[in-house]
This record gives structure tokens, sequence and C-alpha cells, in this order.
């Protein structure tokens, strides 16, 4: 009888197979664009815009599909339920929020402050609907997220109504819809931050799978559930602000990508969390280069093409993953 | 040594333990009986530190598992409640994996691995262990989570109604399984437990509940009586003595 510990359901060559498409996409993704580079022999101006635009936008890209998915999972395991995200927690809306509340009385700060105090937001709009949930008796499986939704609602109501009243609509439409096509070198780099909360999320995987195995079982195992339930809204409550800040809202990227990781391989953190970050950059590329190709030379904004391939996905996964034989 | 002291507590206004004190041995198997209600599992809850009591204290070896830190407890006690809704995607490997927890921190050493492959034999768990829990049957997981609480090798182990969910041949397995745990590796295990006969075959002690209160604390023969049975259960039983254990027939 062999041990068997890892006996992985990917075989061996998977991980450098990812490793390799990942950079084929960020390839094709630096190579994509309106201006012609002559990639034979590139002049100053080719490699300005290269440095100054497309490596940028690419990294960004990167790394706000990793983070994204991540922080999906995360919340999905704090929550334990399938069918949550930053976006259907309240937590990105709340992000937004306090990200207009700066531009109304502190819009002479810093970009890294006003993330900060959004990330404050965040974490406050996520304990809120914790909150919510205990507070509410009946907690099906659907439940969770549309509770979730209607709170954001009433959030994203409240900073519609303030945006409208001082005239700060552009901006709200900025955040709210993720866009790359404005990210250029310098404006990009606070997106690295979320390289880092990845990083951690991964040291602490075990702890947020015991965390998803529900409180008893948690806490049987020696493991502070308040302390690691606090990192987790932390991580993802600035990996928000981050990403709303940068290149604002990416919908159901948190959703779907780690359930199809999930039905793939699993939920133990430790083996799937990178999947999670791989699967969630390599959408987020394709998302951005469709967008960028299917009405060429113009572009359609990441937030709008996720929004229609990813409702379509999360229809499937909602018929999926509420079968009764799964409860 | 597992000391229960004034321990109350109350679901809004209903009393569910009145000032329970409670003195348990070092080993052995304890089991606590009692009709719907009594508070037993509320008890034993409180006993492994996953509820509070309104007031009262409980100690195992001496700590207070209230104040104790919860890393230190989970080498000492482990505890498995009644319902385990495990929403993960986890193999069975991976869950009793997780038993190891509070020693490797996920990591697992060639101590932890052995740990992990004896809970497997135990509850006869080898052949599904790469298996995922949501493939499982209710009893299987049911085996996978006592598996995961085995491996733990705590000094005590509180299972709330182990037995659910659990065919008859799983069923005695499991309470031998833990006979020999309490003999030959000198654990005490208190559990909760529906059926009378499992209670009186399998345990050194039994602990009688009714209304929030310790009734009756005493062995199998002490506690197997139609007078005890009848003021705790309120029906008429026999109480018969097959292969020297006192059996309660209360089916007709």
């Amino acid at each position: 009888m062999s041990t068997a510990s890892q006996e992985s359901p990917a075989p061996r060559i998977a991980p450098p197979l990812a490793v390799l498409l990942l950079l084929a996409l960020m390839l094709a993704s630096l190579l994509v664009g309106v201006a012609d580079l002559s990639w034979a022999a590139l002049s100053d101006q080719d490699w300005l815009i290269l440095l100054v635009s497309r490596l940028p936008r690419t990294l960004a890209l990167v790394l706000c599909g990793t983070s994204l998915a991540v922080s999906g999972l995360i919340m999905q395991m704090l929550v334990r339920n399938r069918f949550v995200e930053p976006g259907t927690t309240g937590t990105l809306e709340a992000a937004t929020l306090g990200l207009l509340l700066m531009a109304l009385f502190a819009p002479g700060l810093g970009v890294f402050t006003k993330m900060l105090v959004a990330a404050l937001c965040a974490l406050g709009g996520s304990l809120l609907f914790m909150a919510l949930l205990r507070a509410i008796p009946l907690r099906s499986m659907v439940m969770v997220p549309l509770v979730g939704i209607m709170f954001g609602g009433v959030i994203g109501s409240m900073t519609l109504f303030i945006a409208y009243r001082f005239n700060l609509m552009q901006s709200l439409a900025n955040w709210s819809n993720g866009d790359f096509s404005a990210v250029l070198r310098g404006r990009y780099e606070l997106l690295w931050l979320t390289a880092a909360l990845t990083a951690i999320a991964y040291a602490a995987a075990n702890r947020f799978t015991l965390i998803g195995l529900g409180r008893n079982l948690a806490m049987n195992l020696g493991l502070g559930y308040r302390s690691v339930m606090l990192l987790g809204l932390v991580i993802v409550s600035l990996i928000s602000a981050v990403t709303v800040v940068t290149a604002g809202v990416i919908p159901f990227l948190g959703l779907i990508v780690p359930n199809v990781v999930s039905l793939m391989m699993g939920d133990n953190l430790r083996r799937s969390l990178p999947w999670v970050a791989w699967l969630g950059a390599v959408l987020v590329l394709v998302c951005d280069l469709l967008g960028r190709l299917l009405r060429y030379p113009y572009e359609i904004p990441i937030g709008t093409v996720m929004g229609v391939l990813g409702s379509a996905l999360f229809i499937y996964l909602l018929l999926k993953r509420t079968r009764p034989a799964y409860v | 040594m597992i000391q229960v002291t004034s321990v109350t507590k109350h679901y809004g206004d209903t009393p569910v333990l009145r000032s329970v004190s409670l003195t348990l041995p070092n080993e052995g198997v304890t089991a606590l009986i009692g009709p719907n209600g009594a508070g037993k599992s509320t008890l034993l809850g409180i006993m492994s530190r996953l509820q509070k009591p309104d007031s009262g204290q409980v100690l195992i070896d001496n700590l207070d598992v209230h104040s104790t830190d919860n890393a230190l407890l989970a080498r000492k006690l482990a505890i498995l409640r009644q319902d385990n809704p495990i929403s993960l995607r986890l193999t069975v490997f991976e869950l009793v994996a997780f038993g190891r927890y509070p020693y490797s921190q996920g990591r697992l050493t060639d101590e932890d691995t052995n740990q992990i492959n004896q809970a497997l034999g135990y509850l006869n768990l080898h052949s599904l262990q790469h298996r995922f829990l949501d493939e499982l049957s209710g009893g299987q997981r049911q085996r996978a989570c006592i598996a995961m609480v085995l491996c733990q090798n705590t000094d005590y182990l509180l299972l709330d109604e182990p037995l659910n969910n659990l065919d008859m041949k799983h069923a005695v397995d499991i309470m031998k399984l833990l006979r020999r745990a309490a003999d030959e590796l000198g654990k005490h295990i208190v559990l909760v437990l529906h059926d009378i006969n499992f209670a009186s075959c399998y345990a050194d002690t039994i602990v009688a509940m009714d209304q929030g209160s310790i009734a009756h604390q005493g062995t199998p023969d002490e506690l197997m009586t139609p007078a005890i049975m009848r003021d705790l259960y309120g029906i008429e039983m026999s109480i018969q003595r097959i292969q020297n254990k006192p059996v309660g027939f209360y089916h007709l």
C-alpha cells in the first residue's frame, strides 16, 4: 500500500505547460496594440511604447487576475459558500465608497493613502456582511450571495447618490468598470502589493482550508478562528481596494475561477491556490485580448467582456453545484 | 481528569444546563445518555470549549478549557460534534491528514504519515482515501471525520453521537475501536450515545442527564435498572443479562 499522500490529479507535466501558456498569453498581450511596432528592429519610440504602456498593462493584468481570483477563493472559505466573491459581499462596493469619500474630502492625498482608506472601508463592509449573515437564520446556499448582492446594492446606491450630487459620476464609472487601457508606467505599481498579499495567502493556505471546514472543526484542530478570519478579510479588503484604485472592478472573476479549480482538483488550498492564481491570470489575459481584438482598433473594457463570459459561466456553475447530491 | 464545576447555560430564556458539576475519571469510556433535550450535546460542547457557558468552568488536567491556548488544547483534547457539514471538496486522506494539524501545521512528518495511515486502517478507509468527501455516503463521511479526530492522538476524545449514520457493523466496529483505544492506549473517551445498550456494553461509566442536570452517574450495572430507565425515559424496560452485560429491551 503506497502512502500516496500527494497523488495529484494533475499529471506532472501540467505545471510547466501551465507556465508556458501563461507566458505565451503575456507575449500575445505585449504584441497586440494600436501602435505598430517593428519587432525586427525596435526603435526608441517602440521601446517607449513597450515599456511605458504594453508591459505595464500586461503585468497589471496578471497581477489583477491572480489576486482577484485568490481573494474570491479566500472569501469563499471565510463565508463557507461557493457563490460569493468580494463583488457579492459588499466588499468592492464599500471600497468604491471609500474612494469616493476620499475624492470628495481629501482629493489632495496620495493614491496610497486613498487606497488604505478604501481598504478600511472594504474591511468594514465585509465585517458588516458577516454580521448580517449571522443575524439571518436561513442560510440556504443561494441566499448568502443574494443577501450580499442586496447589501452591496445598498452601499452602491449610497455611492451613486453622493457621486451624482457632487459631480463625480465619471470617477465612479472608472472604478466600477474594469478597464486596462489607461494603465501606464507609474500608474499601476500599487498592484505589486497584491503579489505580496497573494504570497501571504499562500503561506496561510492551510489555515484558510481549515476555516472552510467550519468553526467547530477548525477550533478543534487548534486554529485561532477569529484571527485567521480577520487575516483573510484584511487580505481580501486590501486586494479589492488596490484593484479598484488601479484597474476597476472585474466582475465574476473571483467567483468563477475558484469554482472551476475546485471542481477539477478539490479545495485543499495548499494545492489548489496556485492553480486559482494561474487561471485568474489566464482568464483576465484572454478577456483583455478579446476586448482589444474584437473591434480592433477600438477596445471593449475587460469588465464588459468578463461580464458577458462570466454571467454565462456563473449560471452553468449555479446549475451544476446546487444539485441536491452535492450538498 | 475532567472537572466540570457549576456550569450553567441558557438558550434565550430556556435553561439547558442547570448548574452541572461532574468529575470524570482519567481513563476509560464514559457514555452520556438521556432523553432528547437533556443537555448532553451542550455539556459536551462546553467541555470541549466550542461553546461558552453562562457561568461555571471546565478543567481538563487542571487547564481551564475556556482560557487555555487553543493550539495547546488541540493536542490534549479532540471533539467531534454531531453534524459536520463539510462543503469543501477534500479527499478522505486530506481530511484525515488535517487531524495532524495541531502537531505539524500541515507539513507532514513521517510520524504524521504513520498516524494517518493507522487511523485510515482502523476505520477501514484505505480503499476510499483518494475519493472526495462529496462522493461518499453519510456513514463513510462520518468514519472519515472519526479517523481525523483519532489521528489527532489526544488524551481526551469527545464524540457527540459518533454512531449517527452508521450501519450496525460499523457502529460495532467503532465502539470496539474506542474500547481498545481506552484499554491499550489509556485514552479517555467521552461520548454521547442514544443506544443505551451500546453504553451498557462498552462504557465503564454512564452519566445520565435529564432536564439540564446530572440525574445519575455510575457503572452500567448500577444504572441499568428498570426504575432508573423509567425515571429517565418514561418507558418500561426489561433488563436482561446477556454475556454478563445488562441489556435493556423496550421495543414492544
